[in-house]
């Protein structure tokens, strides 16, 4: 009996006990499972598992890429034909063309001596022009340097570009950087720098100006997929995220950085996989349907709007050789090059959706082809005999003012100039 | 000499020697004109720089780490609660972030006021700030430029914080065209200076020396004023030898000029240079043409250092007045140590020989 009462005053301590600990449980796990899901994790439900799993990359689900037409420019789901009109079609069609053309032309005067350097943008005509089109010309536009579509879609002059490559007097940049280094305040497209990524943290905070200026701009912010490898790219996703910028990142994603393919850029899901991770909207386009990168870009600025930033990563391939300065058949075959040219050509994809409309034909684009030919010839010899800038203009805009020992320094090289200008080519420069 | 220095130094315990600080904070009067004052130390008058910037200038935002609850030496401190969480922000932990969102705002035409917590951790934003935001005017033609931008950094010595908390690391910046760098030595410079930096049209570094955070306090102009970039101030003239430094080290020289006054005889010009770019030549120049002798010292190592190119320009002006060589008196070219601080430092006794020894060459 005695045994038995203590048995069951043992018994009924242990239920106690035992409540008191399930309860301090429950409790405990309902407090972390709070605190990490509002405060570590931005409000994401998180959960306890017991099951013992290191999540394996690739069994994870690769972003799908979003395309508006086949590779015959023909409407898979006519419902996403965001039905443009003529007048604009057209114009992105005579921009990529333009850009191509004088691509072209530009890309042999340098091989002939006549420019320092270029920097072609075949087979990417397609997502500067869908992107840029999908914008305000408002919005701010930081680009890496193989972006110049995009300021031909907001009319930058055809002769500011030779201007800017050859660096003379008429140049908006006076003549201070290489070739492809363009930039216009007045297209809202800031000047190009060579250091890659530097614009994507800095996009950021011109992005957060705006949300507070209440304008409404947005800003679009472009870089190619080596590029994504900087720090400042992974700065720029986190700031953007965590102070709620309107913003687009545009990855041009090309498959290569000079000569290094994306397979030893990156071990994920390509640059759309890390936007998850960093809490941004994301999205991955095939970049050689102009379609696709316009319809991603408008729904896109929607949600920048909102200051909800996005990222765009835009499926491509750089058909021509990363620079003036590279021969990419060192590391690719040239049939790879052909084969994509061949299959995939975005303008030529653009084109035949043109043709089904009957708002273009052979005969256009023949006379087309002529007339920017001969605009580009034209606006190329007239920048090749502008004279650069005085030498003085050397030391202008290095501050907002031109600080005594830089006074100095110019009456310095004023001075032997006067007595050695013979040896310097004073003849290129306005006096 | 040793003798002397022997003499001049009142013999102490080893534990009072660690105990002590290497200089002795003079505080300056502020101009009378500037009105009303009221006793600050170095970090509320930081504080009250930011706060009047913000006041005054709707755009004005001021971010970086721990800048919300105050930041870890308080210059923030009730800023966020006064003008609002879209104003004064944290940002993630991420130089090279800071400089570049800050470059963004500046060109976006905002006023940036960026901190980055200790001068020692402004390497990883090296590149936003040299090849950026210095660059930004001059290769955009002048269509685009980061002058409003200021850039706010702890610096210098302080006692205990080796390698990572004490360096000083102008030297690395006045080597980059289109920046401007400041130091004040105490409240009243940092307040009047600050403004400068952030109304100023050019990207603007401004080194905080924290060993005064709290150590240095003044009578600090309520009101808002700016003391002018590229201007050196004679806190002490004299006319035996010029006497060059800026931030801490400046108080470390005023003292050196005021044993050598009272024990040796010696009337030293003290200079603070303030603005170490641009800087003043004139001033310096014009000191040495009456005196004669320039010593120049500084906290950051002796090779490539800002007194390499003083004495070089110097030299060049001044080359028929100079009476003896100049002489440097700099931190060792070493990293920054932690138990051998008061070794490394160009303290008072190294400082007060060499100019014993440039009256004496």
């Amino acid at each position: 009996m005695s045994m038995n009462l203590a048995l069951r005053a043992g018994l009924r301590r242990q239920i106690l006990l035992g409540r008191l600990y399930s309860t301090q449980t429950t409790s405990a796990d309902e407090f972390r499972l709070s605190e990490y899901s509002e405060k570590y994790l931005g409000h994401r439900k998180a959960r306890f598992t017991e099951k013992l799993e290191i999540v394996d990359p690739s069994s994870v689900e690769p972003f799908p890429i979003y395309r508006v037409t086949d590779t015959d420019g023909e409407f898979i789901n006519p419902e996403n034909d965001p039905k443009l009109p003529k007048e604009t079609a057209v114009k992105m069609y005579k921009d990529m063309t333009k850009l191509n053309t004088m691509d072209k032309i530009l890309y042999d005067s340098q091989r002939q001596g006549r420019i320092s350097f270029y920097m072609t943008n075949f087979g990417e005509e397609a997502n500067h022009v869908g992107s840029a089109a999908a914008l305000e010309d408002t919005d701010l536009i930081y680009g890496q340097y193989r972006e110049a579509g995009v300021l031909m879609w907001r009319n930058f002059p055809l002769e500011q570009f030779m201007h800017q490559c050859y660096g003379n007097a008429e140049d908006y940049g006076k003549g201070k950087q290489m070739p492809v280094h363009y930039g216009s305040a007045e297209h809202n497209f800031v000047t190009i720098s060579s250091p890659l990524t530097t614009q994507m943290p800095q996009a950021v905070g011109s992005a957060y100006a705006f949300k507070r200026d209440g304008s409404g701009r947005v800003v679009v912010v472009y870089f190619g997929d080596g590029a994504a490898s900087e720090g400042d790219a992974h700065a720029a996703f986190n700031f953007a995220a965590t102070l709620k910028c309107p913003i687009i990142f545009f990855c041009r994603n090309n498959g290569y950085a000079i000569s290094t393919p994306t397979t030893e850029q990156y071990g994920g899901d390509g640059i759309a996989g890390k936007g998850p991770g960093y809490g941004l909207h994301t999205i991955r386009v095939d970049g050689n349907d102009l379609f696709a990168v316009y319809n991603a870009t408008k729904y896109a600025r929607e949600l920048a709007a909102q200051n909800k930033p996005v990222l765009i990563e835009a499926m491509t391939y750089r058909l021509g050789h990363h620079s003036t300065s590279d021969d990419s058949t060192a590391y690719r075959k040239a049939s790879e090059v052909a084969e994509w040219t061949e299959k995939d050509y975005p303008i030529l994809r653009f084109r035949r959706y043109l043709e089904r409309n009957g708002w273009w034909n052979d005969e256009d684009d023949k006379a087309w082809i002529a007339q920017v030919r001969k605009d580009v010839l034209k606006h190329f010899t007239a920048a090749e005999k502008v004279k650069n800038l005085p030498v003085d203009e050397l030391f202008n805009d290095v501050y907002a003012e031109v600080p005594k020992h830089l006074q100095k320094q110019k009456a310095e090289l004023k001075e032997h100039l006067a007595k050695y200008g013979e040896h310097y080519p004073l003849n290129k420069f306005q006096s | 000499m040793a003798l002397l220095l022997r003499k001049l130094c009142p013999t102490g315990n080893v534990a009072s020697l660690r105990a002590s600080s290497h200089f002795v904070f003079s505080p300056s009067k502020a101009d009378p004109s500037l009105g009303e004052t009221t006793k600050l130390n170095l970090y509320q008058s930081i504080n009250n720089a930011m706060h009047t910037a913000l006041e005054t200038d709707p755009t004005a935002c001021v971010f970086g780490e721990d800048i919300a609850f105050g930041g870890v030496f308080r210059c923030s401190l009730g800023l966020q609660d006064k003008f609002g969480k879209d104003r004064v922000f944290n940002t993630p932990l991420c130089e090279q972030g800071i400089a570049g969102f800050a470059i963004g705002l500046a060109a976006a035409g905002s006023t940036a006021i960026a901190e980055i917590q200790f001068g020692d951790y402004i390497f990883p934003a090296y590149d936003q700030i040299v090849n950026e935001a210095a660059k930004y005017r001059y290769r955009s033609g002048g269509q685009f430029n980061s002058g409003k931008l200021t850039i706010r950094a702890t610096w210098g010595a302080v006692g205990h914080g080796a390698l990572y908390h004490s360096q000083s690391p102008e030297a690395n910046f006045t080597h980059t065209p289109g920046l401007k760098v400041v130091i004040p030595r105490g409240p009243i410079q940092a307040k009047g200076l600050l403004l400068a930096c952030i109304e100023d049209p050019d990207p603007c570094i401004f080194f905080e020396p924290k060993v005064l955070y709290r150590a240095a306090v003044e009578d600090v102009p309520v009101g808002k004023y700016t003391l002018p970039i590229g201007k050196a101030e004679i806190v002490k003239p004299g006319k035996d030898a010029t006497l060059l430094a800026w931030g801490t080290q400046l108080h470390v020289v005023l003292e050196v000029a005021n044993i050598a006054k009272e024990k040796l005889g010696i009337d030293a010009e003290v200079i603070d240079l303030q603005s170490i770019a641009p800087w003043d030549v004139d001033t310096v120049a014009n000191s040495v043409v009456k005196t004669g002798r320039l010593l120049v010292s500084h906290e950051a190592p002796l090779t490539s250092g800002f007194a390499a190119e003083v004495a070089a320009t110097i030299q060049r002006e001044c080359f028929l007045n100079l009476e003896a060589p100049i002489a440097r008196v700099c931190g060792w070219d070493t990293p920054f140590p932690h138990v051998f601080e008061p070794v490394y430092l160009p303290t008072k006794w190294r400082v007060l020989d060499q100019l014993k020894q440039l009256v004496e060459f």
